[in-house]
C-alpha cells in the first residue's frame, strides 16, 4: 500500500531526507489522581520517509498525546516509537511540532522567534539570514521586526512554521495548526502547508479533526476512535494535488470517513 | 479639563492650533495668581518677625510677571507651550494653596506658630540648611541603594531557583511562607546588635524588606509561564540552562517588575525608620533631629525633600521597565 501512495504523488523522484517513523503497539495514560485515563490504546503506524498521514478523530481522543510522544516531550508507557529505525529518547530539532497555538514569545520579534532553535543549538553568524530566509518562504518578507502581538492569527502561525522550518526538520508533527484560524486563511494556509511539504521534502504527520483538510492534503488517512484512541480504518488517498474538495474520490472518501466516524449512516 | 464641565467652552488642549492664535486665558489667571500671592505675602502687615518674608514674596512676584510674559507667547514656544497650557491649572491651585498657607499663618497666625511655619520659613530651610539636608538625601540614597540592590538581586536569584528548582523550592517555599510575611522592622531590634555597625544592619533591613516581594513576584512568574512555551523551546533543543534564562526570565519580567515596585515601596518605609533608631544620617535621622529642636519647618523641608526622592525613584523605575518591556506595549493598557 505504501508503494501505491508513493506511486500516485506529483513529486520529483529525488530521494526523499525526510524520516521513516515507525510506531508500534504504543499504549499510553494520563496518570490522574483517582485512576490512569487511558488516552492511546495499542496504536501502530508507519509513515515512510517523504510522506503525508493524517491523523482525523474526534477532539479529546488523544491524538496530540501521540504527537507529544512522537516528538519526544513525553515517554510512552507502553510500545515503542522509532525514526528511521533509532528509538525517540527525547525532544530533538529533527522532529518538530508545530501547535494549534502558534506560542511565539511576545517579547522576541518575529525574527528572533524563528532564530529561537538555532540559537538554542549555538548556530551564531549565520543566524539572522537563515531566519529570514525561512521567513521568506512562508511569505512574511519584511516582518523580521515586528512583534508577535502585532500580526493576525494566519500570519503567527506562518511565524511558527517558519520557526520549524529553518530547523531543516525531517519530521514535521501538525497539532491541528490550522483549528484556530477563520475559514478562508485556513485554506490559503493548507495550500501553503501542501507547498511547503513538496518543496522540502520532510515527512508530516497531521493531526486535526477536520475531514476535508485530512483529505486536502494527506497521502494516507488514519481514522482514530473516541478515547483511548484505537486505528479503526487506514485509507490512501489516490488523489493528485493540487486536489480539489469536489473531486469524486474525495467526495466518496469523506462520506466513508463520516460513516466511520458515526456522524452519517 | 474645564472644557469638560462648562458648557460651551471649547477644550483648549484637545484644539490647539486655536488655542495659539489668542493669550489663553488660564495661563493669564495663573500669572496674576502668583502676584496676588506676592502681594499678600510682601504688602500685609506681619503677626511675627520673619527674616525670608521679601525674598519669598519677590519669588513670588517673578514668577508671576514670567508665566504673564509667556502668555501671549504661548503659541511660539514649541513643546513648552501646551505644556504651560496644560499645567496652569496647577500653577493657579499652587498659588491660591500658598496664599491660603501665608495668610493662615505668617499673616494673621490663625494656626500656632512653631507647628505650623509659614511657606518662607519653609524656604528659609532650604537656603540656609541646604548643606545638611544635601548630606542626608546623600546618606539615604547610599543606604538605600546597597540596601535595594542587594535585596533586589537576592529576590530575584532566590525566586528562579525557587521556580526552576523543586528541592530548592522545597526548602525556601516553607520558610518564606513562615518568616515572609513577618514586616522587615520587627527584625529592627535584633538587626541592630546582630551586626557589627548600625549601618551595616539597615542595609539588611532594606535588603530584606526589597527582597521578600522580589522573590515571591519572580517566583510566581516563573511559575506561572505557560508551559508551551517551554515545550516549544525543547522540542527545538534548548538545554535546561536555555530554559532558564532564554524563555523562563523574559517570560517572567513583567511580574519580576511588580515585585520591584513593591520592594522600592517597602524599602522607603524600612528606610526611614532604621535611619529614625539607629543611623545616624540620613533624611529619618533629620526628621527625628528637626522634631527634637522643634525645628518644625525643618521637618516639612525635608518630608518635601523625601517625597521628590522617592517619587523620583518610583519614576525612575518606570522608566526602567517601559524600556526592557518595551513589546508589552502591545498587550497590556498602561
Amino acid at each position: 500500500m505504501v508503494a501505491a501512495v508513493a506511486a500516485s504523488r506529483e513529486r520529483p523522484a529525488a530521494q526523499a531526507d525526510g524520516a521513516r517513523l515507525t510506531i508500534e503497539a504504543v499504549s499510553h495514560a494520563f496518570s490522574l489522581r483517582s485512576a490512569p485515563l487511558p488516552v492511546l490504546d495499542r496504536v501502530s503506524l508507519a509513515v515512510e520517509p517523504g510522506g503525508f498521514v493524517a491523523l482525523l478523530g474526534p477532539s479529546g481522543c488523544g491524538k496530540s498525546t501521540l504527537l507529544r510522544l512522537v516528538a519526544g516531550l513525553e515517554p510512552p508507557d507502553q510500545g515503542a516509537i522509532a525514526i528511521d529505525g533509532d528509538p525517540v529518547e527525547g525532544p530533538d530539532p529533527s522532529r518538530l511540532l508545530v501547535f494549534q497555538d502558534p506560542t511565539l514569545y511576545p517579547w522576541r520579534t518575529v525574527r528572533a522567534n524563528v532564530a529561537l532553535g538555532l540559537e538554542a543549538r549555538g548556530v551564531g553568524r549565520e543566524r539572522a539570514a537563515l531566519a529570514d530566509a525561512a521567513l521568506h518562504r512562508v511569505g512574511l518578507d519584511g516582518f523580521a521586526e515586528v512583534y508577535p502581538h502585532q500580526l493576525s492569527g494566519g500570519m503567527a502561525q506562518r511565524v511558527a512554521l517558519a520557526r520549524a522550518l529553518v530547523n531543516a526538520p525531517r519530521l514535521l508533527l501538525l497539532d491541528e495548526p490550522l483549528g484556530k484560524l477563520d475559514a478562508l486563511t485556513r485554506l490559503a494556509m493548507q495550500a501553503e502547508i501542501l507547498r511547503l511539504w513538496q518543496e522540502t521534502r520532510f515527512t508530516a504527520l497531521l493531526v486535526t479533526h477536520d475531514v476535508e483538510e485530512a483529505l486536502v492534503l494527506a497521502e494516507r488517512v488514519i481514522v482514530l476512535s473516541d478515547r483511548p484512541a484505537a486505528i479503526r480504518a487506514e485509507l490512501p488517498v489516490p488523489v493528485t494535488y493540487p486536489r480539489h474538495r469536489d473531486d469524486p474520490a474525495i467526495v466518496r472518501l469523506r462520506r466513508e470517513i463520516l460513516g466511520i466516524l458515526g456522524q452519517q449512516t | 479639563m474645564s472644557g469638560s464641565i462648562t458648557a460651551g467652552v471649547a477644550p483648549r488642549a484637545a484644539v490647539p492650533t486655536r488655542g495659539g492664535a489668542h493669550p489663553p486665558w488660564r495661563i493669564l489667571v495663573a500669572g496674576l495668581a502668583w502676584l496676588a500671592l506676592a502681594g499678600a505675602t510682601l504688602g500685609l502687615p506681619e503677626a511675627d518677625d520673619l527674616p525670608d518674608t521679601a525674598a519669598f514674596g519677590a519669588a513670588a512676584a517673578a514668577l508671576g510677571l514670567l508665566v504673564l510674559a509667556l502668555a501671549p507667547l504661548a503659541g511660539r514656544l514649541g513643546a513648552l507651550g501646551p505644556r504651560l497650557r496644560h499645567g496652569s491649572p496647577w500653577l493657579i491651585a499652587l498659588a491660591l494653596a500658598l496664599l491660603v498657607w501665608e495668610v493662615v499663618t505668617a499673616k494673621f497666625a490663625v494656626l500656632p506658630m512653631p507647628f505650623f511655619p509659614p511657606p518662607q520659613a519653609v524656604v528659609e530651610v532650604f537656603h540656609e540648611d541646604w548643606p545638611r539636608l544635601g548630606a542626608s538625601i546623600v546618606a539615604s540614597l547610599i543606604l538605600l541603594a546597597g540596601g535595594y540592590t542587594i535585596g533586589a538581586a537576592t529576590g530575584f536569584a532566590l525566586g528562579v531557583a525557587i521556580g526552576a528548582s523543586r528541592s530548592v523550592g522545597y526548602w525556601a517555599h516553607p520558610v518564606l511562607r513562615f518568616v515572609g510575611p513577618l514586616p522587615a522592622t520587627a527584625w529592627l531590634p535584633l538587626a541592630f546588635f546582630v551586626f557589627p555597625s548600625s549601618w551595616s544592619a539597615s542595609t539588611f533591613l532594606v535588603a530584606l524588606a526589597t527582597g521578600f516581594p522580589v522573590t515571591v513576584l519572580t517566583w510566581s512568574g516563573v511559575a506561572g509561564v505557560n508551559r508551551a512555551y517551554f515545550d516549544v523551546a525543547r522540542t527545538l533543543g534548548a538545554s535546561r540552562r536555555f530554559l532558564i534564562l532564554r524563555v523562563a526570565i523574559p517570560a517572567a519580567l513583567p511580574h519580576v517588575f511588580v515585585g520591584l515596585f513593591m520592594g522600592l515601596g517597602g524599602s522607603f518605609a524600612v528606610l526611614v525608620v532604621a535611619e529614625m533608631l539607629g543611623v545616624k544620617a540620613g533624611l529619618g535621622w533629620y526628621l527625628q533631629w528637626a522634631q527634637g529642636w522643634a525645628a518644625y519647618a525643618n521637618m516639612y523641608a525635608a518630608l518635601i525633600v523625601m517625597a521628590l526622592m522617592c517619587s523620583s525613584l518610583i519614576t525612575l523605575l518606570f522608566r526602567l521597565r517601559d524600556r526592557l518591556l518595551a513589546w508589552q506595549k502591545g498587550l497590556v493598557q498602561w
